[in-house]
């Protein structure tokens, strides 16, 4: 008897590395983004290793030193000032790795702490619809138009300045940043609600704790993972803003915090170009790393505009 | 009825400006901060005068300003007030009102953000709507990618790069402020023409940072519409390329656009108000950042709510526009 053998071999599972690369070089978007956000994390924990953190604070090395990339041979170089200094003396590589560091958490906090309330409401909200629904989708109606930089200002200029430190600043933009994401979680579980395969759970006995958890929240989770990029993108941009017009934790080289600094000492005036100039090309990159990694999850969320190969 | 359409939309721009109102109402009163403590004990710091006396002129002008009454008859009081428009006083320059300062700086803010909104605006409808439409040369529509580049970046970012490559490299544009130093404002041409140099750099930083957002919402409209079988047909019957262009296309994206347009208000006056902050100019931003940085807190609760209030009635009145866009819309 001979045994049957197929005359197919059996597919060859790609590896899941290879998988994820081969996406990343579709998804270009999100590959770029990545990068840019890989390459901060690289600067920002070499900072953390190489510098000394007290020279991110005022009157720690000599004030108004142009940097001394270019500078071979002289003797800000090597490592003594590489980006500067400003004109409270503080060390712009110190300042700026500080600064970037802070930034980060405060992004990451307010990121965090916006998309859970946003999933908790929208979720609530929409699952059970009713009273609870009608208030939460008429206070985000009345919010909209609001400009919520101008609240923002109200709120961290009724606090004592020496009070305010990057969890305060969290905080403050958190306070007005849930709306975004609970409308956009409730519209996804209105629509998902009504789908079949909660039907069919549903007529299966499942409770709603077991259609919650089981069935929607699954397919929620490429919506909320966007979500969290856009608040992360939310936190940095506003307490970037509340920084720059000077309600930032005025001791904490924040990237805001150095162009408010740079901008009430007249930097461009005086010929300090570079206090202004690297904390805008590290908030560029910042900014621009999210949007891209923004971009690129939308694709992924939203199979339409997926690419196939 | 279209009456009670417009009147729905009222009491709506109501309610906003009442929780608007509300909320610069009772923030500050949750904190301890007490202005004119503030104000007077730098006073005395600085030496102008005992501070023995301290608490007594707080409390006298406490009582000026109503602050020693109960809270709920402080918050009728200030409704009232915010809506015949009186914003009070400020507090570092005492006899001017909120109002004034608002006033004297209000045209040059409205200047800058109603040129540059416009003139974005229609530059990245038209540069999404070439670059969407199949038959314009291919050179015009490359010209939209750089643009959509600089899209998530703020105009503040931007106007520090212009700053330092235009104003402090290369010495084209001036370094801020709204006219040159030594030029005493008059209504002449010249100092017209040394604002508008003095303008350029703000609006430009403007611009940029906007005009990528029209672009790819437009083009993306633009290829949406470039399906849809009217259009079709109106190539079919043999129309001109530049009626279809503009009849077909851009008539049937205006109104998204222009909701766009209304979303966008609060961020194009937020952008407005830090890009002025950074150029010192005259306008609502910069006395805002200066009001932060001197803690006159009336002014700056004033301002906030100007502005706020500004922004919920013009979203208000674009949504009345929407007939005249698009006679479809009846508002019934």
């Amino acid at each position: 008897m001979t045994t049957l053998t197929s005359p197919y071999a059996p597919p060859i599972q790609p590896s899941r590395w290879k998988l994820i690369r081969g996406y990343l070089r579709r998804n270009k978007s999100l590959l770029v983004g990545l990068l840019i956000l890989l390459f901060l994390i690289l600067f920002t924990l070499t900072g953390l290793y190489i510098v000394d953190p007290k020279h991110a604070f005022p009157l720690s090395v000599r004030s108004k030193q142009p940097p001394g990339i270019l500078d071979f041979g002289m003797e800000n170089w090597p490592g003594k000032l590489p980006l500067g200094s400003d004109f409270f003396g503080r060390d712009m590589y110190a300042a700026m790795v500080r600064g970037l560091w802070q930034t980060a958490l405060i992004g990451v906090l307010a990121g965090a702490a916006g998309t859970l309330i946003g999933v908790i409401l929208g979720f609530t909200s929409a699952y059970f619809g009713g009273l609870f629904d009608t208030i939460v989708k008429g206070i985000c109606q009345i919010l909209t138009p609001i400009p919520v930089f101008m609240i923002q200002i109200i709120i961290a200029s009724s606090l004592d300045k020496r009070d305010v430190t990057i969890y305060t600043m969290a905080g403050i933009v958190v306070m007005l940043a849930w709306m975004g994401p609970t409308l956009v979680i409730r519209s996804q579980v209105l629509s998902m609600k009504e789908r079949q395969f909660v039907s069919v759970a549903k007529l299966s006995g499942v409770g709603n704790a077991g259609i919650i958890f089981g069935e929607i929240m699954p397919n929620l989770l490429p919506f909320i993972a966007a979500a969290f990029v856009s608040q992360v993108f939310n936190g940095v941009f506003s307490s970037f803003y509340l920084a720059i017009v000077g309600l930032g934790p005025l001791r904490e080289p924040l990237l805001g915090n150095l162009i408010w600094g740079a901008q009430s000492q007249g930097a461009f005036f005086n010929g300090w170009w570079w206090w202004p100039i690297w904390p805008a090309l590290a908030m560029v990159l910042i900014l621009s790393s999210l949007a891209l990694i923004n971009m690129g999850m939308d694709e992924l969320a939203n199979p339409r505009i997926r690419k196939t190969e | 009825m279209r009456i009670r359409l417009i009147l729905r939309r009222l009491s709506f721009l109501i309610m906003v400006i009442w929780a608007a109102s509300t909320i610069t109402f009772f923030i500050p009163r949750m904190s301890d901060r007490n202005p004119i403590r503030e104000r007077f004990a730098e006073l005395a710091r600085t030496g102008g005068f005992s501070a023995g006396d301290l608490e007594k002129v707080v409390a006298s002008y406490n009582k000026k300003f109503g602050l020693d009454k109960p809270l709920l008859e402080q918050y009728t009081d200030y409704i009232g007030s915010v809506a015949t428009l009186d914003l009070g006083v400020s507090l570092n320059r005492f006899p001017k009102t909120v109002m004034e300062i608002i006033t004297d700086s209000l045209p040059w803010t409205i200047a800058l953000l109603f040129v540059s909104s416009i003139l974005s605006f229609i530059l990245g409808n038209l540069l999404g709507a070439v670059a969407a439409w199949p038959k314009s040369p291919s050179w015009l529509r490359s010209i939209a990618t750089p643009f959509v580049l600089f899209m998530g970046i703020p105009p503040v970012l931007l106007a520090i790069f212009l700053l330092f490559l235009l104003a402090f490299k290369l010495k084209l544009f001036p370094l801020g402020q709204a006219y040159s130093t030594g030029i005493a404002p008059d209504w002449s041409f010249s100092f017209f023409l040394d604002v508008c140099w003095h303008q350029i750099l703000p609006a430009v930083s403007l611009i940029l940072g906007s005009v990528g957002g029209w672009v790819l919402s437009m083009r993306g409209m633009g290829v949406t519409i470039q399906g849809e079988d009217y259009v079709n047909f109106a190539e079919h019957k043999g129309l001109q390329g530049g009626t279809i262009f503009r009849d077909y296309y851009l008539r049937n994206a205006l109104l998204p656009q222009v909701t766009g347009f209304a979303l966008a208000l609060g961020s194009i006056i937020t952008s407005g108000a830090v890009v002025e902050g950074l150029y010192a100019l005259p306008g609502l931003g910069s006395k805002l950042s200066q009001a932060i940085q001197s803690n006159d807190f009336l002014v700056i609760y004033g301002i906030v709510l100007f502005i706020t209030m500004s922004v919920a009635t013009l979203m208000v009145l674009v949504e009345f526009l929407y007939p005249l866009l698009d006679p479809r819309i009846k508002q019934d």
